[in-house]
């Protein structure tokens, strides 16, 4: 459905994306997630043809970037959705329902189907310039939706929304992954993305710095071991079955393991090493310490 | 086509609810009136003075009709550069365009259709001005509309030439930096015209030949000097006793505007398809 090789975007003397590969699967809810000025933005428009990429190549619905008729199939939802503010809403989607190609009876039906769906049918005839922030919002995704895509692109989609209106969008994602569509989501709201995508994809300062399947089971789990005091050859000896042990207080052990799959090699090591164990507690992590630790220290807020 | 037809009826309705064509239509009627009432009382006091003839009358008649022709020429000009100047670098800042250019239309359908939107405002703007100008004229002075066949065509051609620069500059630059340009660009044709006519009065060779310079780099202002010679009389053109034609552009210079103007219009459709939106 989308795949990229190696696309970069220099603006004047600064990098953008530096190095953009990855694959989108038909019908996938794909996220991609990076702090603010990591490219996220800049990858979108040239997925979409807005902004040509400085060096690279990419795919989109099986054609070459830019293809106008590939476009007939795509949806597309702006960071902070704004149009002409004289329209109403119904002008808004008729307009663009004419530049997708669409005419007379059946985008005369479809227009009030999409504003009952993004809750505005009552709204529908007041201009655009009357709208709140989250109406404006839901009013571009009802535009993104017009075409029937097979491929949408939300740019931050919930953003201004309040908790109805992410409910709302959430719940439209459900019924577009049901539909078999792919949904390509751009959000800082890592619970909305954990809570909806089947992938994402950390980018960092123009580059992919980590992938996670979130329709699987957490890979990584945090074990938390309350035990009798131990010295250092038994935080050792824990090394062979993870990673990043520590000792917060005595008596408690904490290290990061691959799978819950090893708890029981853990707990057989320390009663063979007579370690009294009180505790076992594995904890999966969360998408938001994932993008942590992805991110790193050197990552600051945007 | 079709989409460039879409893109024109949006342009067209969003000047009519943004109140642009009010504001075009109030300043046109505007300018009507004191242009009336200026004819009007300059008639009554020359038919009222015995010493004025008939022939000096119709010269003065002629005279205001080609200042008239010429402020509202000016008008048009302004309106052509203001009323595109933020259609594309505006909507590029707000983020509109992005939703425009991502449907499976050529970003050059874009372009035309603001063009062709833009541009039938802008020629509506100098029919009603010079129909006007003409009326009032015709029927106050009776003077009949000399010339206007070539002359209006020269007029919207100078108006379209205006109004495809700040298009042009708007798929660039932004709309201050838009604006400036465009109103600079036709401020450079203004002086090189006026360069011009005083080389021709004063028969200074050299003035001639910047004044030609100038407006093969900018052509608008020759357009209307050509304009005003169409609709000089016959009588005055012959002898050469023309108000506003010391110098004369040649009839080459209308091909080379036609020309300007498609070039700028190519090179706003280029410059938009290549902009990082």
């Amino acid at each position: 459905m989308i795949e990229t090789h190696g696309l970069r975007k220099l603006f004047g003397p600064t990098v953008a994306v530096s190095d953009l590969s990855l694959q989108v699967g038909e019908g996938e809810i794909f996220g991609f997630l990076g702090p603010n000025g990591a490219g996220k933005t800049t990858a979108i428009k040239m997925l979409l043809a807005l902004i040509e990429p400085t060096s690279g190549t990419g795919r989109v619905l099986n054609a070459p970037l830019g293809d106008r008729a590939s476009r007939a199939r795509i949806g597309f939802l702006p960071e902070h959705f704004r149009f002409h503010e004289t329209l109403t809403a119904i002008e808004l989607l008729r307009f663009h329902g004419r530049l997708y190609g669409l005419r007379g009876a059946p985008l005369e039906a479809r227009i009030p189907r999409l504003l009952s769906r993004v809750d505005l049918l009552e709204a529908a005839d007041r201009p655009l310039r009357g709208y709140s922030k989250g109406m404006l919002q839901r009013v571009g995704l009802a535009q993104a939706l017009l075409n029937d895509p097979r491929l949408v692109f939300l740019d931050e989609p919930t953003s201004g929304l309040d908790p109805l209106g992410r409910l709302l969008v959430r719940s439209i994602i459900d019924e577009l992954r049901a539909d078999g569509v792919t949904v390509f989501l751009n959000s800082h709201l890592l619970g909305e993305v954990e809570a909806t995508c089947d992938r994402v994809v950390f980018v960092k300062r123009g580059r992919i710095a980590g992938e996670r399947r979130l329709s699987a089971p957490a890979e990584l789990v945090d074990l938390e071991l309350h035990t009798g005091p131990v010295g250092a050859a038994i935080l050792e000896g824990l090394s062979r079955f993870g990673t990043n042990i520590r000792q917060p207080r005595p008596g408690v052990i904490e290290l990061r393991i691959d799978s819950e799959a090893t708890v029981p090699a853990i707990v057989s090591w320390l009663v063979q090493q007579a370690v009294p164990i009180h505790a076992v507690q594995p904890r999966h992590q969360s998408l938001e310490e994932v993008f942590l630790d992805v991110m790193g220290d050197d990552e600051g807020p945007g | 086509m079709r989409d460039v037809i879409t893109v024109a009826h949006l342009t067209l309705v969003e000047a009519r609810r943004r109140r642009i064509v009010l504001a075009g239509a109030v300043c046109a009627l505007a300018f009507l009136l004191v242009f009336s009432v200026a004819v009007v009382l300059a008639y009554r006091e020359m038919a009222a003075d015995k010493s004025v003839s008939f022939v000096e009358r119709q010269g003065t008649l002629t005279a205001i009709k080609l200042v008239g022709f010429m402020a509202a020429n000016f008008l048009s000009v302004i309106f052509a550069i203001l009323l595109p100047v933020d259609t594309l670098s505006g909507e590029i800042d707000s983020g509109v365009v992005q939703t425009l250019a991502s449907k499976p239309i050529d970003r050059a359908q874009i372009v035309l259709g603001k063009w062709a939107g833009h541009l039938l405002l802008a020629l509506a703007y100098v029919l009603v001005l010079s129909t006007g100008i003409l009326v009032v004229i015709g029927v106050v002075g009776g003077l009949p509309p000399t010339g206007v066949t070539h002359a209006l065509p020269l007029l919207m051609l100078e108006v379209t030439l205006s109004l495809t620069i700040a298009m042009a500059g708007g798929a660039r630059f932004s709309t201050v930096t838009n604006a400036i340009t465009a109103v600079g660009f036709y401020g450079i044709a203004f002086i090189g015209g006026f360069v011009e006519q005083i080389g021709g009065f004063a028969g200074i060779t050299s003035m001639r030949t910047i004044g030609i310079l100038v407006s093969l780099v900018s052509p608008a202002d020759a357009m209307w000097r050509l304009a005003a010679h169409y609709m000089e009389p016959e009588i005055a053109r012959s002898t050469g006793m023309l108000a506003f034609g010391a110098s004369v552009p040649s009839p080459l210079m209308v091909w080379w505007a036609v020309g300007f103007t498609m070039l700028v219009l190519l090179y706003a459709i280029r410059a938009f398809r290549r902009r990082a939106l």
